[in-house]
C-alpha cells in the first residue's frame, strides 16, 4: 500500500487508519442494509412503499430515526443494575468490532491478519451473548430475563454448528488464515479449469447452508427470534431500552448481520478476490494494487447478497419455539456437518 | 408384598443401612435447597399479542405454564347498561363497537330480536341484503385473524397483505353503508338504505380477490412447517371439554363439533338460499381452528356470490311507526357471528327503549377456555393459542 502515500505512515498513524477503517466497515454496512433491506425490500415484499418522504425515495430516513433515538431520554430503570444495564449495549456493539478486524478486504487492506483469524473471529462472536445475558438480567424486567437466557441458549447451541461448518473450509484451504483462505480460493481450479477459481461454496454447499442458518440464529433473525419475540417477550432484552441505547443495540444487530456476511462471503464466496486466472497472477504476491480498492467493493456486493438471504428469511418464516430451535440445532445441524467434516477429510485425504 | 432392591429390606449389615439412609437424607437436603421458586407473569393488559387490554396472569416453571388466569375488564363499557338509557334505534350505535372487526354483524342479531318482539318481518330484499353484509364482515373480520396469525408467530408479511386485502371489503361496506368500520346501516324493520348502483359487480370481483387471498395465506402460512409445527397438537381442546366452557363459532367447529347457526337455525336472514357447507375438524389443536377459520372465509365468499346473484327486487324497508315502542315481552335471538354465538337477550316494557339487555358475546365464552388449555404450555405457546382462539377484546369486556 507504500506507493499510495508517498511517505512512511508512522505506527501510530496506520492505527488511525485502522480504527477510522473498522468504524467505515462496521456502520456503513449497517446502515446500507438497513435501509435497503429493512425498509426497501420489506416494503415491496409486503406490498407497501416504506419511508417516501425524507431525502429521494426515503433515504434520508435512517438519519432522521437516528435524529430520533438521540433525542431521546436515556430511561434505567429504578431496580436495574445500572452499571451493567448501562454497559451492556457496548459489549454487544463492541463484538462487532472486534470480528470485523480479521475480515481481509484486498490483497494488503487487512486491519489485521492472524494466522488463526477463522478461530479468534468465532471466539469474539460470541461475546455479544455476553452483553445480551447482562442486558436482560441487568433490566430487572421478566420478559428482559426470559429474552436474556433465550438468547443465551440459543447462541451457545449454534456456535457449534457453526464451528462446524467452518471446520470444513478449513480443511480444504488447509489453513486458519482467513486472507490465505480466500487466496486458497480464487487461486484454485475446478478440476483444472481456473476460470471460476474454486469457491469453496461448490465443494463446501453443506457448509454454507449449515453456516447460512447458524448466522441466522446467532443473528436472532426470525425464525430464530425468540430472544426478541415481539409478540410474546415484548423485545426481549431490549424492552427497557430507550434512546441512543436501544440505538446501539439496533446498531449491533444489522452491524453484526453485515460482519457475519462478509465473513461467510470470505469463507465460501472467495472474499475480496476475482479468480486469479483472469489477469494471470500466481500467487498474492502478483496481484495488483488496485484490487486494494476493487476488494472492498467486491465484499460489499457478495455481503449484500448473503445479507439479502438472511432478510428474505427474515421476512417471510414464522419463527420456531424455543425448544424446537434445539432440537433443530442438536439433532440435525450438529450430524450433518459432522458427516460434512468426514467426508471433506476423506476427500482431503484421497485427492 | 416386600421390594426387593430396597435395601432396608436387603440383607445388609448396620453400617451399610445407616450410610445408605444417610445418602438419602443428604439427597433430600439437596433436593430442598434446590427447589426453585417459580416466576409469575402478566402478560398484559399492555402486550403486543393481547391486541388490546386482555390480562393474562400466567405462573411459570422455567418456560413452563403451571397454572394461567386470563383477567378481562379493562375495557369494560357497560354496553348492556348503557341500551337501557338509548331508545331501540339507537342501540345499534352502541353495540356496533362489541366486535369492532365485524360490527355489522353485531346489530344484525339485536335488531332482529326487537323485530320479534314487534311482530314486524322486513322484506325480502334487507334480509338478503343484511346477510350479504354479515358475511362480507365475517370476510373482513376474519381476513384480518389469518393476517395477525402469522406476526403472532413472528411473520410479518402476512399481515400486510390481510390488510391490504380487507381494505377492499371494507371499500364495499362504505360504499353500501356509509361507514367503514360502524356501519350502523340495520333498523328495525328493514335497511336504512338500498345498495348503490353498481355494488354488485364490484362485490364480485373483490369475492375473487378474497379467494386469492385465502389461497395466499394458505400457501404462505398454513404449508410452512414451521406454521405447522408451531400449532399442530397445540392447544388441544377435545370435544367434550369444549362443549363443557361452551365454545362456540369456529372453535367449537375445530373441536370436531358440527353446529353452526346459520345452518341449524331457522333464521329470516338469507343463509338458507346459498349452497354451502359447514367445515369442522376432528383435532382440536390451534391449526385446526386457524384451518376452520381459513375454509370459512371461502364458504363466507361462495355465499356472497350466491346471494348477489338470487338477489329479490321489492322494498328494504317495512312499515314501522315513526316512533318505535316495543310491545312487553321478552326475546332471545342469537346468530352465528364471526367470532361465535352471538346473541341478546331482550326485556321490553313496552318503552321505548329496553327495559333490560343481557348480550351474550363470543369471545368472552371462548377465553373462558384459557385456564384449561393453557396448563403445562410453553409461554411461546400462550401466544399461538390465544391467536388461534380468536378474540376481540371489545368482544370480551363489551
Amino acid at each position: 500500500m507504500s506507493w499510495l502515500l508517498a511517505f512512511e505512515v508512522p505506527y501510530w498513524g496506520q492505527s488511525v487508519f485502522r480504527v477510522l477503517g473498522g468504524l467505515v466497515a462496521v456502520l456503513l454496512p449497517a446502515g446500507t442494509i438497513v435501509y435497503v433491506f429493512l425498509f426497501k425490500m420489506m416494503s415491496f415484499m409486503q406490498s407497501r412503499l416504506g419511508p417516501m418522504e425524507a431525502g429521494p425515495y426515503g433515504s434520508l430516513q435512517l438519519v432522521a430515526e437516528v435524529g430520533k433515538w438521540l433525542q431521546k431520554e436515556d430511561i434505567v430503570p429504578a431496580n436495574a443494575d445500572r452499571k451493567i444495564f448501562k454497559m451492556a449495549p457496548v459489549v454487544v456493539l463492541l463484538s462487532t468490532f472486534l470480528l470485523v478486524a480479521v475480515v481481509p478486504f484486498g490483497p494488503d487492506a487487512w486491519f489485521t491478519n492472524f494466522e488463526t483469524g477463522i478461530f479468534y473471529a468465532l471466539a469474539v462472536s460470541s461475546v455479544s451473548v455476553l452483553g445480551i445475558l447482562m442486558a436482560g438480567w441487568a433490566s430487572a424486567n421478566k420478559y428482559s430475563l426470559l429474552g436474556g437466557l433465550r438468547a443465551a441458549g440459543q447462541l451457545i447451541a449454534y456456535e457449534l454448528p457453526m464451528v462446524l461448518a467452518v471446520i470444513g473450509v478449513v480443511i480444504q484451504a488447509g489453513t486458519m488464515n482467513l486472507q490465505e483462505i480466500v487466496v486458497a480460493q480464487n487461486a484454485g481450479s475446478i478440476f483444472g479449469f481456473d476460470g471460476l477459481g474454486n469457491p469453496y461454496i461448490i465443494t463446501q454447499f453443506v457448509g454454507f447452508v449449515v453456516f447460512m442458518i447458524a448466522i441466522q440464529a446467532e443473528l436472532t433473525q426470525t425464525p430464530f427470534d425468540m430472544p426478541i419475540a415481539e409478540s410474546e417477550l415484548v423485545s426481549g432484552y431490549m424492552t427497557e431500552y430507550s434512546g441512543f441505547r436501544f440505538l446501539i443495540f439496533f446498531i449491533g444487530e444489522f452491524a453484526t448481520a453485515g460482519v457475519f456476511a462478509m465473513i461467510a462471503s470470505t469463507l465460501f464466496l472467495g472474499g475480496w478476490g476475482v479468480p486469479f486466472a483472469w489477469f494471470g497472477w500466481e500467487s498474492v504476491d502478483q496481484v495488483d494494487n488496485w484490487m486494494n480498492f476493487a476488494g472492498p467493493v467486491i465484499v460489499i456486493t457478495k455481503m449484500m447478497l448473503i445479507t439479502f438471504l438472511v432478510m428474505w428469511a427474515r421476512f417471510s418464516y414464522p419463527r420456531f419455539r424455543e425448544d424446537q430451535l434445539q432440537r433443530f440445532a442438536w439433532k440435525v445441524l450438529i450430524p450433518i456437518s459432522l458427516v460434512n467434516i468426514m467426508v471433506t477429510a476423506v476427500f482431503k485425504v484421497a485427492l | 408384598m416386600t421390594i426387593v432392591n430396597d435395601p432396608l429390606n436387603a440383607k445388609l449389615g448396620d453400617r451399610e443401612r445407616l450410610s445408605y439412609i444417610a445418602s438419602q437424607a443428604a439427597d433430600a437436603r439437596l433436593n430442598v435447597e434446590l427447589e426453585t421458586e417459580g416466576m409469575t407473569l402478566n402478560i398484559g393488559p399492555q402486550h403486543p399479542a393481547t391486541h388490546g387490554t386482555l390480562r393474562i396472569i400466567a405462573r411459570l416453571d422455567g418456560e413452563q405454564v403451571v397454572w394461567a388466569e386470563p383477567s378481562c375488564g379493562y375495557m369494560h363499557r357497560g354496553y348492556e347498561k348503557l341500551t337501557e338509557v338509548r331508545t331501540f334505534p339507537q342501540v345499534t350505535t352502541l353495540i356496533n363497537r362489541i366486535d369492532w372487526l365485524g360490527s355489522f354483524a353485531n346489530e344484525v342479531p339485536f335488531i332482529l330480536a326487537a323485530e320479534k318482539l314487534m311482530g314486524v318481518e322486513a322484506p325480502p330484499r334487507a334480509q338478503w341484503i343484511r346477510t350479504i353484509l354479515f358475511e362480507l364482515s365475517r370476510i373482513a373480520n376474519v381476513s384480518l385473524f389469518l393476517g395477525d396469525l402469522g406476526v403472532q408467530m413472528g411473520a410479518v408479511t402476512p399481515v400486510f397483505f390481510a390488510f391490504r386485502d380487507r381494505e377492499y371489503v371494507l371499500d364495499l361496506i362504505e360504499s353500501a353503508t356509509g361507514g367503514r368500520f360502524h356501519p350502523n346501516f340495520d333498523r328495525i324493520g328493514g335497511l336504512k338504505d338500498d345498495l348503490p348502483a353498481g355494488w354488485i359487480q364490484e362485490t364480485k370481483q373483490v369475492m375473487r380477490k378474497m379467494r386469492s387471498f385465502c389461497d395466499e395465506i394458505e400457501s404462505l402460512l398454513f404449508g410452512n412447517e414451521i406454521f405447522q409445527s408451531r400449532t399442530r397438537g397445540i392447544g388441544v381442546i377435545p370435544r367434550d371439554i369444549a362443549l363443557q366452557y361452551g365454545l362456540s363459532g369456529a372453535n367449537l367447529r375445530a373441536s370436531g363439533v358440527d353446529w353452526d347457526l346459520r345452518r341449524d337455525q331457522d333464521s329470516p336472514l338469507a343463509w338458507k338460499n346459498a349452497d354451502w357447507k359447514v367445515f369442522t375438524h376432528p383435532d382440536g389443536d390451534s391449526f385446526a381452528r386457524c384451518w376452520v377459520r381459513l375454509q370459512e372465509t371461502r364458504e363466507a365468499t361462495k355465499i356472497v356470490d350466491q346471494l348477489l346473484d338470487g338477489i329479490p327486487s321489492g322494498p328494504v324497508m317495512a312499515k314501522v311507526p315513526k316512533i318505535i315502542k316495543v310491545p312487553e315481552g321478552e326475546a332471545w335471538v342469537s346468530t352465528e357471528n364471526p367470532l361465535g354465538e352471538m346473541g341478546y337477550y331482550v326485556v321490553s316494557r313496552g318503552d321505548v327503549g329496553p327495559f333490560r339487555v343481557k348480550i351474550r358475546s363470543a369471545s368472552f365464552n371462548n377465553i373462558s377456555v384459557v385456564p384449561w388449555v393453557l396448563r403445562g404450555v410453553y409461554v411461546p405457546d400462550i401466544i399461538t393459542i390465544l391467536a388461534s382462539l380468536y378474540f376481540i377484546l371489545g368482544d370480551i369486556d363489551r
